[in-house]
Protein backbone atom coordinates (compact mmCIF):
# COMPACT_ATOMS: atom_id res chain seq x y z
CA UNK A 1 0.00 0.00 0.00
CA UNK A 2 1.01 3.49 -0.42
CA UNK A 3 0.90 6.32 2.36
CA UNK A 4 2.14 10.05 1.89
CA UNK A 5 4.60 10.93 5.05
CA UNK A 6 5.06 14.32 6.35
CA UNK A 7 7.69 15.45 8.15
CA UNK A 8 8.02 19.22 9.63
CA UNK A 9 10.33 20.92 11.14
CA UNK A 10 14.10 19.65 11.79
CA UNK A 11 12.95 16.29 10.68
CA UNK A 12 11.84 18.08 7.60
CA UNK A 13 15.16 19.43 7.15
CA UNK A 14 17.23 16.04 8.49
CA UNK A 15 15.22 14.26 5.45
CA UNK A 16 14.88 16.96 2.86
CA UNK A 17 11.60 17.32 2.00
CA UNK A 18 8.58 17.53 4.12
CA UNK A 19 6.27 15.26 1.78
CA UNK A 20 7.07 11.96 0.63
CA UNK A 21 4.87 8.62 -0.90
CA UNK A 22 6.20 5.25 0.38
CA UNK A 23 4.84 2.14 -0.20
CA UNK A 24 4.81 -0.69 2.34
CA UNK A 25 4.07 -3.97 2.50
CA UNK A 26 0.95 -4.18 4.17
CA UNK A 27 -0.59 -4.13 6.95
CA UNK A 28 2.15 -1.81 8.74
CA UNK A 29 1.91 0.35 11.31
CA UNK A 30 3.47 3.95 11.83
CA UNK A 31 6.39 2.26 13.53
CA UNK A 32 7.07 0.32 10.55
CA UNK A 33 7.17 3.59 8.16
CA UNK A 34 9.17 5.25 10.52
CA UNK A 35 11.79 2.52 10.26
CA UNK A 36 11.94 2.40 7.34
CA UNK A 37 12.35 6.22 7.12
CA UNK A 38 15.28 6.11 9.61
CA UNK A 39 16.87 3.15 7.23
CA UNK A 40 16.63 6.02 4.47
CA UNK A 41 17.79 9.00 6.21
CA UNK A 42 20.06 8.07 9.38
CA UNK A 43 19.76 11.21 11.07
CA UNK A 44 16.28 11.06 11.82
CA UNK A 45 17.39 8.44 14.68
CA UNK A 46 18.13 10.91 16.93
CA UNK A 47 14.08 11.66 17.11
CA UNK A 48 13.31 7.91 18.11
CA UNK A 49 12.68 8.89 21.44
CA UNK A 50 10.95 12.45 20.63
CA UNK A 51 8.85 12.53 18.26
CA UNK A 52 5.11 12.18 18.31
CA UNK A 53 2.94 10.20 15.37
CA UNK A 54 -0.17 11.80 13.64
CA UNK A 55 -2.40 10.25 11.37
CA UNK A 56 -4.29 11.99 8.58
CA UNK A 57 -4.00 14.89 11.02
CA UNK A 58 -4.83 13.35 14.90
CA UNK A 59 -2.39 12.48 17.07
CA UNK A 60 -1.63 8.91 16.84
CA UNK A 61 0.08 6.10 18.74
CA UNK A 62 3.16 4.34 16.73
CA UNK A 63 1.46 1.51 16.67
CA UNK A 64 -1.39 2.81 14.79
CA UNK A 65 -2.40 0.59 11.53
CA UNK A 66 -1.99 2.30 8.48
CA UNK A 67 -4.42 1.89 5.68
CA UNK A 68 -3.74 2.82 2.13
CA UNK A 69 -3.75 6.30 1.13
CA UNK A 70 -3.03 7.19 4.81
CA UNK A 71 -0.99 10.55 5.82
CA UNK A 72 1.45 9.98 8.33
CA UNK A 73 3.33 12.61 10.06
CA UNK A 74 6.05 12.79 12.37
CA UNK A 75 6.27 15.62 14.95
CA UNK A 76 9.46 16.68 16.58
CA UNK A 77 8.77 18.57 19.92
CA UNK A 78 6.38 21.44 19.20
CA UNK A 79 7.48 25.04 20.53
CA UNK A 80 4.66 27.04 19.46
CA UNK A 81 3.16 29.98 21.65
CA UNK B 1 -14.52 35.98 12.58
CA UNK B 2 -13.25 31.86 13.69
CA UNK B 3 -12.18 31.24 17.37
CA UNK B 4 -9.79 29.28 16.15
CA UNK B 5 -7.07 29.70 13.33
CA UNK B 6 -3.69 29.58 11.76
CA UNK B 7 -2.90 32.94 10.21
CA UNK B 8 -0.31 34.24 8.47
CA UNK B 9 -1.08 38.09 9.23
CA UNK B 10 -1.35 40.05 12.67
CA UNK B 11 -3.20 38.62 15.25
CA UNK B 12 -5.92 40.49 16.69
CA UNK B 13 -6.47 39.93 19.93
CA UNK B 14 -9.13 42.43 20.92
CA UNK B 15 -11.30 41.35 18.02
CA UNK B 16 -11.34 37.98 19.45
CA UNK B 17 -12.71 39.47 22.68
CA UNK B 18 -14.94 41.63 21.10
CA UNK B 19 -16.30 38.51 19.30
CA UNK B 20 -16.91 36.60 22.41
CA UNK B 21 -18.12 39.31 24.60
CA UNK B 22 -21.06 40.15 21.90
CA UNK B 23 -23.17 38.05 24.41
CA UNK B 24 -24.43 40.41 27.66
CA UNK B 25 -23.78 37.52 30.07
CA UNK B 26 -20.16 37.87 30.08
CA UNK B 27 -18.70 39.68 32.74
CA UNK B 28 -14.82 39.34 32.39
CA UNK B 29 -12.62 38.84 29.46
CA UNK B 30 -9.00 37.75 29.96
CA UNK B 31 -6.68 37.58 27.32
CA UNK B 32 -3.06 36.78 25.98
CA UNK B 33 -0.20 37.57 23.54
CA UNK B 34 2.88 35.92 22.96
CA UNK B 35 5.64 38.31 21.30
CA UNK B 36 8.76 37.76 19.91
CA UNK B 37 11.58 39.01 21.67
CA UNK B 38 14.69 39.89 20.77
CA UNK B 39 16.93 37.58 23.09
CA UNK B 40 17.05 33.82 24.17
CA UNK B 41 19.48 31.57 25.75
CA UNK B 42 22.18 34.44 25.62
CA UNK B 43 21.19 34.85 21.47
CA UNK B 44 20.36 37.90 19.72
CA UNK B 45 17.61 37.07 17.93
CA UNK B 46 16.66 38.94 14.41
CA UNK B 47 13.57 36.98 13.70
CA UNK B 48 11.71 33.93 14.08
CA UNK B 49 10.02 31.85 11.11
CA UNK B 50 6.97 30.21 12.54
CA UNK B 51 5.36 26.46 11.04
CA UNK B 52 2.57 24.73 11.42
CA UNK B 53 0.91 21.37 10.36
CA UNK B 54 -1.81 23.35 9.85
CA UNK B 55 -5.15 21.13 9.36
CA UNK B 56 -3.76 19.24 12.35
CA UNK B 57 -3.09 22.23 14.11
CA UNK B 58 -6.41 23.50 13.75
CA UNK B 59 -8.21 20.72 15.14
CA UNK B 60 -6.10 20.51 18.18
CA UNK B 61 -6.69 24.20 18.56
CA UNK B 62 -10.36 23.15 18.82
CA UNK B 63 -9.92 20.13 21.02
CA UNK B 64 -7.69 22.88 24.08
CA UNK B 65 -11.07 25.39 23.64
CA UNK B 66 -13.31 22.23 24.28
CA UNK B 67 -10.94 20.99 26.97
CA UNK B 68 -10.88 24.79 29.05
CA UNK B 69 -14.82 25.63 28.31
CA UNK B 70 -15.24 21.59 30.12
CA UNK B 71 -12.99 22.71 32.98
CA UNK B 72 -14.50 25.57 33.65
CA UNK B 73 -18.32 25.51 32.83
CA UNK B 74 -19.65 29.01 30.91
CA UNK B 75 -16.64 29.88 29.77
CA UNK B 76 -15.83 30.20 25.97
CA UNK B 77 -12.45 30.86 24.45
CA UNK B 78 -10.74 31.96 21.09
CA UNK B 79 -7.18 31.35 19.92
CA UNK B 80 -5.55 32.34 16.77
CA UNK B 81 -1.58 31.11 16.29
CA UNK B 82 0.48 32.82 13.70
CA UNK B 83 2.52 31.25 11.17
CA UNK B 84 5.64 32.64 8.61
CA UNK B 85 8.67 34.86 9.49
CA UNK B 86 7.91 36.87 12.63
CA UNK B 87 9.46 40.17 13.38
CA UNK B 88 10.98 41.70 17.34
CA UNK B 89 7.74 42.02 19.06
CA UNK B 90 5.02 40.85 16.55
CA UNK B 91 2.38 38.71 18.19
CA UNK B 92 2.69 34.68 18.17
CA UNK B 93 -0.37 34.13 19.35
CA UNK B 94 -3.41 35.43 20.99
CA UNK B 95 -5.95 33.78 23.07
CA UNK B 96 -9.28 35.19 24.60
CA UNK B 97 -11.29 34.34 27.44
CA UNK B 98 -14.70 35.48 28.44
CA UNK B 99 -16.77 34.24 31.72
CA UNK B 100 -19.46 35.49 33.82
CA UNK B 101 -16.44 36.35 36.14
CA UNK B 102 -12.76 37.11 36.33
CA UNK B 103 -11.43 33.68 38.14
CA UNK B 104 -12.90 31.31 35.13
CA UNK B 105 -12.24 33.56 32.31
CA UNK B 106 -7.91 34.27 33.92
CA UNK B 107 -7.92 30.17 34.37
CA UNK B 108 -8.91 29.12 30.85
CA UNK B 109 -6.76 31.59 29.60
CA UNK B 110 -3.57 30.24 31.33
CA UNK B 111 -4.92 26.48 30.75
CA UNK B 112 -5.25 27.31 27.43
CA UNK B 113 -1.58 28.83 26.68
CA UNK B 114 -0.09 26.34 29.06
CA UNK B 115 -1.91 23.31 26.26
CA UNK B 116 -0.92 25.27 23.32
CA UNK B 117 2.70 25.01 24.49
CA UNK B 118 2.30 20.91 25.06
CA UNK B 119 0.52 19.73 22.04
CA UNK B 120 -0.08 22.19 19.40
CA UNK B 121 1.98 21.02 16.24
CA UNK B 122 3.95 24.24 15.88
CA UNK B 123 7.28 25.60 15.41
CA UNK B 124 9.53 28.16 15.40
CA UNK B 125 12.94 28.37 13.77
CA UNK B 126 15.11 31.32 15.46
CA UNK B 127 17.09 32.89 13.33
CA UNK B 128 20.02 34.66 15.49
CA UNK B 129 23.45 36.94 14.99
CA UNK B 130 25.58 34.28 13.95
CA UNK B 131 23.30 31.35 12.66
CA UNK B 132 19.77 29.89 12.98
CA UNK B 133 18.17 26.84 15.28
CA UNK B 134 14.65 25.00 15.31
CA UNK B 135 13.44 25.08 19.24
CA UNK B 136 12.32 21.79 20.81
CA UNK B 137 9.41 22.12 23.60
CA UNK B 138 7.34 19.65 24.69
CA UNK B 139 6.27 15.98 22.90
CA UNK B 140 3.53 15.56 24.82
CA UNK B 141 0.05 13.17 23.72
CA UNK B 142 -2.56 14.62 23.91
CA UNK B 143 -4.30 12.07 25.79
CA UNK B 144 -1.83 12.08 28.84
CA UNK B 145 -3.83 12.95 31.94
CA UNK B 146 -0.32 13.91 33.72
CA UNK B 147 0.64 16.76 31.36
CA UNK B 148 -3.35 17.69 31.55
CA UNK B 149 -3.29 18.06 35.04
CA UNK B 150 -0.09 19.88 35.00
CA UNK B 151 -1.84 22.59 32.86
CA UNK B 152 -4.48 22.42 35.04
CA UNK B 153 -2.54 23.40 37.90
CA UNK B 154 -0.76 25.97 36.75
CA UNK B 155 -4.05 27.42 35.49
CA UNK B 156 -5.40 27.63 39.07
CA UNK B 157 -1.83 28.91 41.05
Amino acid sequence: MRVTVRLFARLRDLAGSGELVREVSGPATARAVWQNLVGEFPALAAYEDSMSVAVNADYARIEAELADGDEVAFLPPVSGG
Amino acid sequence: MPLVAIADRALDVGALAQELAADGGVGAVATFVGLVRNQNAGRRVRYLEYEAYEPMAVRVLERILREAEQAWPGTRVAAHHRVGRLEIGEASVAIAAVSAHRGDAFAACRYTIERVKQILPVWKREHFDGGDVWLEGAAVHPDDEGARESAHRIACA
